[in-house]
């Protein structure tokens, strides 16, 4: 039971780390506020990009190393149950509550209760803060999706902790 | 004994090949390009099988009169591909299997080493554990060209802006 508690330390301690690095305010003092709000988004998309990329290469990984030994993959959504199940599993101690899909390319995974924003809140506090505790978790999704041969675009959304809704898009080619 | 091994990517282009260096080693990459098509038949013959037990050892892929060659898959389309001496007739199917298995975990340690960025060729010491009979090269840990020494010191580095583990 350990073991889980040790990642979200890290995840938590990651993001803190990328978040306490705050660009310069704008030019000039007569800037003020304003300036410092642009700076300070652009440095919080360098940021949420920086912790993608890190679940990127995670999720790469990941990606080869818990596939069974067998050729399971036959389809798209064989891929997306095996991110739900195998790799949520092994990630997180628990399966994705519910996969959604319109056939089309889009898929809506929805976690009820996400280990990394349970031990937040539960309801409406903190919702300005959650976006950047899943960013990670969209890369992970995105590189394991990489590795296994599809390439995609995912985002995250949450209406109250700590149930949090995973959008991945699959560009049909 | 495997006389040449070879890692190809997805995109079909070689991550990885190895042949004993007595032998003309041209002969051999020719032999795993051309391979490379038996493969693609391979996978999409077992695609259409209802089987739902398709495995990752593809077996043998052709036999020429010197030499014999073995495929194997994984689930993110990277392909092995092993080329044996013919004359060796004491090599059984459950021993290329284990060469390939150990050339598979070999494989997935290569890709969870945050030093190696995915796509690139896979660098390896030529001499190692394994004996050369078995498994032509052990991988590696370091990246092609960043010859770094892995110890205390390397793995952090400071930026301006503070120590900030990057990769």
């Amino acid at each position: 039971m350990a073991d889980t508690v040790l990642f979200e330390f890290l995840h938590t301690e990651m993001v803190a780390e990328l978040w306490a690095h705050d660009p310069d305010p704008g030019s000039g003092v007569s800037a003020g506020s304003r300036g410092e709000e642009v700076g300070a988004t652009t440095g919080q998309k360098m940021s949420l990009s920086v912790l993608e990329s890190m679940g990127f290469r995670v999720g790469q990984a990941l990606g080869e190393r818990l596939p069974r030994e067998t050729l399971a993959f036959r389809e798209e959504l064989d891929v997306l149950k095996f991110l739900c199940k195998d790799l949520w599993v092994a990630v997180f101690q628990k399966q994705m509550d519910s996969l959604r899909t319109n056939h089309q390319g889009t898929y809506v995974l929805q976690d009820n209760s996400f280990p990394l924003l349970l031990p937040m809140a539960s309801g409406l506090q903190y919702l300005e803060e959650a976006p950047k505790f899943l960013a990670f978790t969209c890369g992970l999704l995105r590189g394991a999706l990489c590795t296994l041969g599809i390439e995609s675009v995912v985002t995250a959304s949450v209406a109250a902790l700590p149930v949090c809704k995973f959008q991945v898009l699959i560009p049909k080619s | 004994m495997a006389v040449c091994i070879a890692v190809i990517a997805k995109e079909n282009y070689p991550l990885y090949i190895r042949s004993t260096p007595t032998e003309n080693e041209l002969k051999f990459h020719y032999m795993v390009h051309t391979s490379l098509d038996v493969v693609d038949e391979k996978i999409s013959a077992m695609g259409k099988a209802l089987v739902d037990q398709r495995e990752l050892y593809l077996g043998l892929l052709y036999p020429t009169e010197d030499y014999k060659v073995y495929g194997y898959v994984t689930n993110s389309k990277v392909k092995f591909v092993m080329v044996v001496d013919s004359s060796n007739t004491a090599l059984r199917d459950n021993e290329i299997r284990s060469m390939f298995r150990k050339l598979h975990n070999s494989y997935t340690d290569v890709m969870c080493n945050p030093f190696y960025n995915p796509g690139d060729r896979i660098q390896s010491s030529p001499g190692g554990p394994y004996s050369r009979v078995r498994i032509q090269s052990r991988w590696a840990l370091l990246p092609v060209s960043d010859p770094v020494q892995v110890g205390p010191t390397s793995c952090v580095r400071s930026s301006p802006a503070g120590p900030l583990i990057t990769w």
